[in-house]
């Protein structure tokens, strides 16, 4: 007992100081009504990045300190990420993130012998749910050893606890799987027309500016290459969508609380997930940036509640 | 239930503790997770009766199984709180003239507003001294607080907020260490005192004491809390910032309270006793050769 007597103050210490300061301490109203844009307050000059303005759950922010405000929230979220995932969609994003890989089918090839592997880029994918299971499929399914992936995160929180996970799959230490610090809407380091597969699961509602983002994408793709996002989007069924609302708004915050110990980053959460375009708005944005989209461009899961949206880079015609 | 009356015709019909019974079911509650009412203070978070009643459980279980979790017991004591309960402490504090002057003066109490070092060189009998040693021994500082969050009257919320704030005071007056024993008996002092659910729900904290533990509880502490924390004045309206330099033996006679024993002596007593008991028996043995 004298051992935990000791340490007490050591663990008081440790659990204050895992509590990260709370972004939202300045926050008051938490309606759900959109609150309106800001008006320019000088109409004729430019917009610096100050005065432009984006939304943030559904606080108006300037777009300088949306960044800061996000990585906050995942900085708190990090380590329980997996189980608040869990009690929040009842298990079934498991379901849906294993739909999304199989719908992808990466490492798969029309050439016999298969060509080399795919080299894929996953973005905002931090503790490396996606790109684990996309490796595995790469290796398990299609046999395809040399495909690659490079797991990007602008949140070193995030990151770290992917390179915790990766160590216990087989790809911990091998070429097959690298880090990469960085801003999804500006990914200098990486090459254009050099990933055949890019995904982003369940981030890029938290991008400040997702048209940048989707013309990052455009970029690094090869002609020919995929880019996949698997996104909360609007709920198709009126009833279902009653219910799924009163859940979001009421229960999820709550879990937050009772799990986490954390209400507001949950509260951010399921606003961000009201605020982001649905299905038909999110289609044109990736076809304004260049992209190809099959079929109607998207695929529901579970009535609308997540979807998978799809785009090609078109090959140049020769 | 709701009883549709104007508040002030109300106020001056009926006797105080019914009044505090029904100011809850007189405010309008009626709205969902999609509308929320705008806060009343800042940070309020308007609950609705199904996710108070929600956190109520989730806390009291989460609380029960890691009681490090200190932001859930306070969700506990914020979401069980109404009806009646806080609003019978804040009428507490309205009836005494210091408790008035603390709620017309809403003091707070952090490492901002108390200097540690100024407490630290009070004498060693004063309740601030009292207070500094108490929280140097235990490695704890006066920042550990939450906000109060899911009290949806802005005063309660106050007297919510100095209720938490206090309780290291109370530790100090009392003695009593933060190791488990030391705070389940401070909570049933605080319960018999101020009768806020919370205190009482912790009761059910004894079942994760070892039985020696158990039983010095039941046979000391609990006898001594409930006794003094019955017979005692309201804790609540104790103006500590203006007794720091008073001292510790005024302050425990004024509100009629007698310190229990020593919780760490008696441990380490015990844990001596014990010690010399494996000793005796390890050489006894080893004289008889079956060692």
């Amino acid at each position: 007992m004298a051992m935990a007597m000791a340490s007490k103050p050591a663990i008081r210490s440790f659990l204050r100081s895992t509590k990260f300061p709370c972004p939202y301490a300045s926050v008051t109203a938490r309606h759900f009504a959109h609150t309106p844009f800001r008006a320019e307050s000088r109409p004729n000059a430019q917009p610096t990045n100050h005065e432009r303005t984006t939304h943030f759950g559904f606080e108006t922010v300037a777009e300088a300190e949306k960044e800061a405000r996000v990585a906050g929230v995942f900085s708190n979220v990090a380590t329980s990420y997996d189980t608040m995932n869990d009690f929040m969609s009842l298990g079934i994003h498991r379901l849906w993130k294993d739909y999304f890989v199989r719908s992808i089918n990466p490492g798969s090839s029309s050439s016999s012998p298969p060509s080399s592997g795919w080299k894929m880029l996953d973005i905002a994918g931090g503790t490396g749910d996606i790109a684990f299971r996309l490796l595995d499929h790469c290796t398990n399914i299609n046999n395809s050893p040399s495909s690659t992936i490079t797991i990007s995160d602008i949140n070193p929180d995030m990151l770290a606890e992917g390179r915790k996970r990766s160590l216990s799959t087989s790809y911990a230490h091998s070429p097959r799987l690298s880090f990469l610090l960085a801003n999804a809407e500006d990914l200098h380091t990486v090459p254009s027309n050099s990933i055949d597969l890019y995904t982003v699961a369940f981030g890029i509602r938290n991008f400040t500016n997702k048209d940048a983002a989707l013309r990052e994408a455009y970029r690094v793709l090869k002609p020919g290459g995929l880019f996949a996002c698997l996104e909360f989007s609007g709920v198709t069924n009126p009833l279902l969508d009653a219910v799924y609302k009163r859940w979001s708004f009421g229960a999820i915050p709550l879990i937050g609380q009772l799990v986490a110990g954390d209400r507001a980053s949950y509260q951010y959460l399921v606003e961000s997930i009201e605020e982001f375009p649905k299905q038909e708005e999110f289609r044109n944005m990736i076809q304004t940036a260049g992209f190809v989209v099959p079929g109607k461009g998207w695929e529901d899961l579970t009535a609308g509640i997540a979807a998978i949206h799809k785009g090609i880079k078109p090959v140049e015609k020769s | 239930m709701a009883l549709l009356l104007r508040q002030s015709a109300l106020r001056s019909a009926l006797p105080r503790e019914l009044l505090a019974a029904c100011t809850i079911s007189l405010s309008f509650r009626n709205f969902s997770v999609l509308n929320r009412p705008p806060p009343n203070y800042e940070g309020h978070v308007p609950l609705t009766r199904l996710e108070k009643a929600g956190l109520a459980v989730g806390s009291a279980v989460g609380s029960l199984i890691n009681p490090y979790r200190g932001d859930l017991i306070a969700a506990l004591g914020e979401a069980t709180a109404t009806p009646y309960f806080i609003y019978r402490l804040r009428d507490a504090m309205l009836s005494s003239p210091t408790g008035r002057r603390i709620l017309r003066d809403r003091p707070r109490i952090s490492s901002k507003t108390l200097s540690m070092d100024y407490l630290r060189g009070l004498p060693l009998n004063t309740v601030g001294r009292a207070y500094a040693d108490w929280l140097d021994r235990e490695g704890v500082s006066p920042d550990t607080r939450d906000t109060v969050k899911y009290i949806d009257d802005e005063e309660c919320a106050y007297v919510m907020q100095r209720y938490r704030e206090c309780h290291d005071f109370y530790h100090a007056l009392t003695g009593l260490p933060i190791i488990r024993e030391g705070e389940i008996a401070l909570k049933a002092f605080e319960f018999s005192n101020t009768l806020l659910p919370m205190t009482g729900l912790s009761m059910f904290a004894v079942t994760t004491l070892k039985p020696v533990e158990r039983k010095r509880f039941f046979n000391t502490y609990l006898p001594w809390a409930l006794s003094n924390g019955l017979s005692a004045k309201e804790i609540i309206n104790v103006y500590w910032e203006e007794v720091l330099e008073t001292d510790v033996k005024t302050v425990r006679e004024e509100l009629g309270i007698e310190k229990p024993v020593d919780l760490r002596e008696i441990r380490k007593k015990e844990r001596a006793r014990r010690k010399a008991e494996r000793e005796a028996k390890q050489r006894s043995g080893d004289s008889l050769g079956i060692n």
